[in-house]
C-alpha cells in the first residue's frame, strides 16, 4: 500500500511536469519527463556527469561529517553542563538569526575561491542546525536518567557514552535528515560560481548555454543526491537508534 | 516466581550495621528551607525500612543523601564505617520510573552497573542473563525497556539493582507508577527477593499498605524541614500472607494516625 502511494505521488509530479511543459515551449523551453529523463538517462553514460557528481557529493557529504563531528558533541556539552551553556548559548542565539549564507563572499575573501570555502559554508548552516536540536534535546533529558546511572557508580566519561550520546543521537539525526535539504540547497549556491565542477555549475553553465536539457540533468541529478543523502541519514540512524523502532509484541 | 539460583550469596550477620546516617539535615538554596532536619538512621543486616509521608516531604532527597547522589549540608552517611561522598557500588538504586535507559535492551541495562565497573563483556552478560532467569524474567532479555509491561519494566530494574551483589538496596517508591494489581503483585515479588537475598533495604512510599507491608521499621517523616516523627517497630512483617491478618490493618491503623497526627503538627 505504502509502494502503491508512493508510484501514485510519483505519477501526479510527472503529469504535473508533462502539463507545464507543453503549456511553456511545449518541450523545447522545458522538456518533458520523457526528454528530460532519456537526457539523463544518456548522461550516466558519460564522464562528465559522473565528474559532477562525484565533486558535489564530495562536498556535501564532507561538509555533513564536518558540521556532525564539530555540532554534535558541543550541542551535547550545551546541554548538559549549565557553566557551558550560560557562555555559548548567547553567542549562538544572537549569531543563529543571521543568515549565514550572506557570509559567503566573507568565507571567500577569507578562505580562498575552493572547496574549502564551499564546504565550511554548508557546514556552518548545518551544524548550527544539529547544534540547537542536539542542545536542547540533551536540556531535556529527565536528569532521573542520569542520577539512576549515576547511582551505578559512573563518571563522566560513562555518562557520556551510556546516557548523552544515545538521547542526542535521535536529535542530531532529525536536525541532520532536515538538515539534508537545505545542504543542497547551499550547494547548489556555492557550486553556481568560482568553481567548473559540480553539479550546481552543470545547471548554471547549461542555463547559459540555453542547453535546457543538459540543465534538466543537473536538477535530477541534484534532485536525486539531496533524496539519497536524505535516505542516507534514513538508514544511519535506522542503524544506530534501534530501539526507536522497538514496540510492544 | 522466583527461581531457585545455581549461585551462592553473601548474608550478613543480622546484628551488623549497615549504614548508619547520622544528623542529615540538607537545604537545596543556600537561603532556601530546609528540606530534611536531623534525620538519623541505621539500618542492619537483617533490616527492612519503609519511609513514608506524604508526597514532596523529601523522601526522595533523603534516599539520594543515604546513596551519595546528593550531600548533605550536615551530618554524616558511613556504609559499613565507610564514609559516602559519590556512589557505592554496593548501594544498589531502584527508582520510580527513567530508571532503565530506553536505549539499552533488558540485559544490557542489567549489565550496566558491571560495566561501569569493568567486568568483561562476556561475564556481565552471563551475570545479568543469570539474574534474569532468577527473577522470572528469562526470554526478555533482547527486548527493549518499552516493550515491556509498567511491571516488567520494574522488575528488570529490581534485576539490575541484584545483579552487582548489593549489600544494601534502595527503592524510591519503586512501585507508585504501577496499577494497583500490579503494585500489590510486586510488592509479593519484593518480599519474596528478599526473603531468598535478605539484602536490607530502605523503602520510600506513600502508601501505607505498602510501608506496612513492607518494611520490619516503618519511619513517619513529616514536617517542613523534614524529620523522622515515628519509628514503628513491625513484628508481622515478613510473612506473605501479612495482608489476610488483623494484625496488618492493626498496624496501619496506627501508621495513618500516626501520619494524622504528624500532619496537625503535634
Amino acid at each position: 500500500m505504502r509502494f502503491v502511494r508512493y508510484v501514485a505521488a510519483l505519477a501526479a509530479i510527472v503529469l504535473i511536469w508533462w502539463i507545464l511543459s507543453a503549456l511553456f515551449g511545449g518541450g523545447n523551453i522545458l522538456p518533458d519527463p520523457v526528454q528530460a529523463f532519456s537526457a539523463f538517462g544518456a548522461s550516466l553514460g558519460t564522464p562528465m556527469f559522473w565528474n559532477h557528481l562525484a565533486a558535489s557529493s564530495g562536498r556535501v557529504l564532507l561538509s555533513m561529517a564536518l558540521a556532525w563531528a564539530a555540532a554534535f558533541p558541543l550541542g551535547i556539552v550545551m546541554g548538559s553542563s549549565r557553566k557551558v551553556d550560560a557562555w555559548l548559548a548567547p553567542f549562538v542565539f544572537v549569531t543563529y538569526p543571521v543568515p549565514k549564507i550572506v557570509l559567503l563572499p566573507v568565507v571567500l575573501l577569507l578562505f580562498g575561491l575552493g572547496n574549502l570555502s564551499k564546504v565550511l559554508l554548508i557546514s556552518l548552516i548545518l551544524g548550527y542546525q544539529v547544534l540547537v536540536a542536539v542542545r536542547d534535546g540533551v536540556a531535556n533529558l529527565n536528569p532521573r536518567y542520569l542520577d539512576s546511572v549515576r547511582s551505578l557508580g559512573a563518571g563522566r566519561l560513562d555518562l557520556f557514552r551510556e546516557v548523552l550520546v544515545p538521547a542526542a543521537l535521535p536529535h542530531g539525526f532529525t536536525a541532520l535528515r532536515l538538515g539534508t535539504g537545505t545542504s543542497v540547497a547551499v550547494l547548489f549556491f556555492v557550486e553556481s560560481f568560482a568553481t567548473t565542477r559540480g553539479l550546481g555549475y552543470l545547471i548554471m553553465d547549461a542555463w547559459g548555454r540555453l542547453d535546457y536539457r543538459d540543465m534538466f540533468v543537473g536538477i535530477l541529478g541534484m534532485s536525486l543526491l539531496g533524496a539519497a543523502l536524505f535516505e542516507a541519514v534514513n538508514g544511519l540512524e535506522h542503524v544506530l537508534c534501534r530501539w526507536r523502532r522497538a514496540r510492544i509484541r | 516466581m522466583i527461581q531457585p539460583a545455581a549461585t551462592g550469596y553473601r548474608k550478613d550477620s543480622e546484628s551488623e550495621t549497615v549504614l548508619r546516617a547520622d544528623d542529615l539535615s540538607k537545604r537545596f538554596a543556600a537561603n532556601g528551607p530546609g528540606v530534611l532536619k536531623s534525620v538519623s538512621i541505621t539500618v542492619g543486616g537483617g533490616d527492612t525500612y519503609a519511609v513514608v509521608g506524604p508526597s514532596g516531604c523529601g523522601k526522595s532527597t533523603l534516599l539520594y543523601l543515604l546513596c551519595g547522589l546528593l550531600h548533605p549540608d550536615a551530618g554524616t552517611v558511613r556504609y559499613r564505617g565507610e564514609p559516602i561522598v559519590r556512589p557505592h557500588p554496593e548501594i544498589a538504586v531502584v527508582l520510580q520510573d527513567f530508571g532503565l535507559l530506553p536505549w539499552k535492551t533488558v540485559q544490557d541495562n542489567v549489565a550496566l552497573g558491571l560495566k561501569i565497573r569493568g567486568v568483561p563483556r562476556r561475564e556481565r552478560r552471563q551475570k545479568a542473563r543469570e539474574m534474569l532467569r532468577i527473577l522470572g524474567l528469562a526470554g526478555t532479555e533482547d527486548r527493549y525497556p518499552s516493550q515491556l509491561s509498567g511491571g516488567e519494566q520494574q522488575r528488570v530494574a529490581i534485576a539490575r539493582a541484584l545483579v552487582g551483589d548489593p549489600g544494601l538496596l534502595l527503592l524510591d517508591e519503586p512501585f507508585s507508577s504501577l496499577d494497583a494489581i500490579t503494585r500489590e503483585r510486586l510488592q509479593h515479588y519484593l518480599l519474596e527477593i528478599w526473603n531468598r537475598f535478605r539484602v536490607p533495604y530502605v523503602l520510600v512510599t506513600h502508601s501505607v499498605e505498602e510501608a506496612v507491608f513492607l518494611g520490619k521499621k516503618v519511619l513517619v517523616l513529616a514536617g517542613r524541614p523534614a524529620a523522622i516523627v515515628e519509628v514503628m517497630e513491625n513484628p508481622g512483617f515478613g510473612d506473605p500472607s501479612y495482608r489476610d491478618k488483623k494484625t496488618f490493618h492493626a498496624m496501619a491503623r496506627a501508621l495513618r494516625r500516626a501520619l494524622d497526627r504528624a500532619a496537625r503538627g503535634e
